[in-house]
């Protein structure tokens, strides 16, 4: 095929083709393979020099030579579109997600509200407080069996006694959503209490002490107030805004409470998460109110529930759960000074705990 | 500077005469020539640097063909035919990429090259063919073939690249990989 046979053999294979079509045929279609074959190989040869000589090319300054620039521009901005596009779509991403992971949705709201229900959340700092108190607790009273709750409560508050059976009234927002309750007096002792009645509309919840250790308190020293009291009234709070009982002191700002709602006094007396549901007291030893809560974005704006309310709570409670529940009519403490008022009136507060 | 002067855009018929010698140095001329306008007429018309690439080279082995068989008459500049074909090629790429509304903006006078077009396409598929085979060859199949049929080498050159015992061996080898290349080019033709 390659002209590589001699003339002899040329010539004998030339004849054989004119006599055998078959075999002719077959030696043409045979050939013309080989030049697709060849052609191929030529093309394959011409591409590879052309990339070659591409490559040396500046491509660049070609086009800058043949391209106006606000093409080229243009050109740039199709194709990096979308890149652009997905990178404003990311950044917008994560600003929200950061945002959002911040809180910064859900306080807006509460910013906007503005009114901080005080409920402390025990940190891990406190519990570790609160578990070497509890063994130190079991300590001393070795031999008796404590029933206090070995574990540590997630949430605490205030309380103080309604009587001196073991009828505890602290906020709704305290002991809302709890497994269970304890109520731990100064001298550190749990007991356990049951949640009687819960009344959201006006925050107020009464709890009962379950706890066979419980025994009953020596005396209430004060009464409830059920008329409202005036602008500028001294009172004072004993709660639980940590894990050792703190007095606020200071007077009623205002007649009504945050945004105006009238079931609540605004007082000056800085209070924190924990001091929810404590007792407000006015000089003469009247409990006037229930410590609820506080305002975020303005100082030293704190609210309590009058005494007025806590008293309709539990008029309006149902008779089964309040079968011991009648209030102290005798004011032990009118005449007795601020610190006197002050060591009568820790006994019956009360840390709640929630778990 | 004054070489480029010199080597700018080679005459017509220097180009004709540099293809059938087989010269890179007219196909460098050429290629350094046109390439720029074809470049221009892509891009502006939505293409990118590649396409142009992948249009220009393609165009070259239209020429190159059409210049080989023998039946090239050039009645216009040669400049045009590369751009009208060209032109062509690109309209129907950006057909089948539906990236245009189906009009091109123009910077050159066009040509009718519609027959040149189609032949091309022919070709186009049969080398894809082959090349397709050879590849399914494998080795050393596809080499030897590569060796005797394009590079041209003699059986004694293969023979010592591949080890073979002699000549003949080689031989036998390769028309063994001949055939089954034969059957694999015609069986999906």
């Amino acid at each position: 095929m390659n002209g590589e046979m001699s003339g002899e053999e040329l010539a004998a294979f030339e004849a054989l083709r004119k006599t055998d079509p078959a075999l002719d045929q077959e030696i043409v279609s045979h050939q013309a393979f080989l030049n697709t074959l060849q052609e191929y190989g030529s093309r394959h040869k011409l591409i590879s020099e052309m990339n070659a000589i591409h490559e040396g090319l500046n491509i660049d300054a070609i086009k800058s030579d043949v391209i106006p620039t606000s093409t080229i521009i243009r050109i740039l901005w199709n194709k990096y579109r979308m890149n652009a596009a997905v990178a404003a779509s990311v950044a917008i991403l994560a600003v929200f997600a950061t945002l959002f992971s911040t809180g910064f949705f859900s306080r807006t709201n509460a910013l906007n509200s503005g009114y901080n229900a005080l409920r402390r959340e025990m940190k891990e700092v406190d519990r570790k407080i609160q578990r070497s108190k509890n063994e130190v607790i079991r300590d001393i009273k070795s031999g008796s069996v404590k029933k206090g709750p070995a574990k540590v409560s997630q949430y605490a508050g205030t309380g103080f006694a309604l009587t001196t059976s073991g009828y505890i009234v602290t906020n709704n927002h305290v002991v809302e959503g709890a497994d269970s309750v304890y109520v731990q007096s100064i001298n550190g002792e749990s007991y356990k209490v049951k949640t009687v009645y819960k009344d959201p509309k006006y925050d107020i919840a009464i709890l009962q002490i379950t706890d066979d250790s419980f025994s009953s308190l020596k005396s209430l020293p004060y009464t409830f107030k059920k008329s409202s009291s005036n602008l500028g009234e001294f009172v004072y709070t004993i709660g639980f805004p940590r894990d050792n009982y703190v007095l606020g002191n200071g007077y009623v700002s205002s007649e009504t409470g945050f945004e105006g709602d009238t079931i609540q006094y605004q007082i000056d007396i800085p209070v924190n998460g924990g001091n929810s549901g404590g007792p407000l007291l006015d000089s003469k030893g009247n409990i006037i109110g229930v410590i609820s809560g506080k305002q975020d974005n303005a100082d030293g704006a704190s609210f309590a529930i009058k005494s007025k309310y806590l008293l309709k709570v539990i008029d309006d409670m149902p008779y089964k759960d309040k079968k011991e529940l009648t209030l102290n009519k005798k004011n032990l403490l009118s005449g007795l000074s601020r610190t006197d008022q002050i060591d009568k009136v820790r006994d019956c507060v009360f840390m709640v705990k929630v778990y | 500077m004054s070489r480029d002067i010199k080597r700018s855009e080679p005459t017509d018929s220097e180009v004709i005469l540099g293809i059938l010698n087989g010269s890179t140095d007219t196909l460098e001329r050429l290629y350094k020539a046109y390439f720029p306008m074809i470049l221009q007429m892509v891009v502006m018309n939505n293409g990118t640097d590649d396409d142009a690439k992948d249009i220009f080279q393609e165009s070259v082995i239209v020429l190159y063909d059409k210049v080989k068989s023998g039946n090239f008459e050039l009645n216009s500049k040669l400049k045009t035919f590369i751009y009208s074909v060209c032109r062509r090629l690109w309209l129907k790429r950006l057909k089948q990429l539906s990236r245009n509304s189906g009009s091109i903006k123009d910077f050159e006078d066009v040509l009718p090259v519609e027959p040149d077009l189609e032949r091309h396409e022919e070709k186009d598929r049969q080398f894809r063919q082959m090349e397709e085979s050879l590849n399914k060859l494998g080795e050393p199949c596809k080499t030897i073939i590569e060796d005797f049929y394009i590079n041209n080498r003699s059986m004694q050159e293969i023979c010592a690249k591949f080890g073979y015992t002699n000549a003949d061996n080689a031989k036998n080898q390769k028309y063994k990989c001949l055939q089954r290349l034969k059957k694999m080019f015609f069986q999906t033709f």
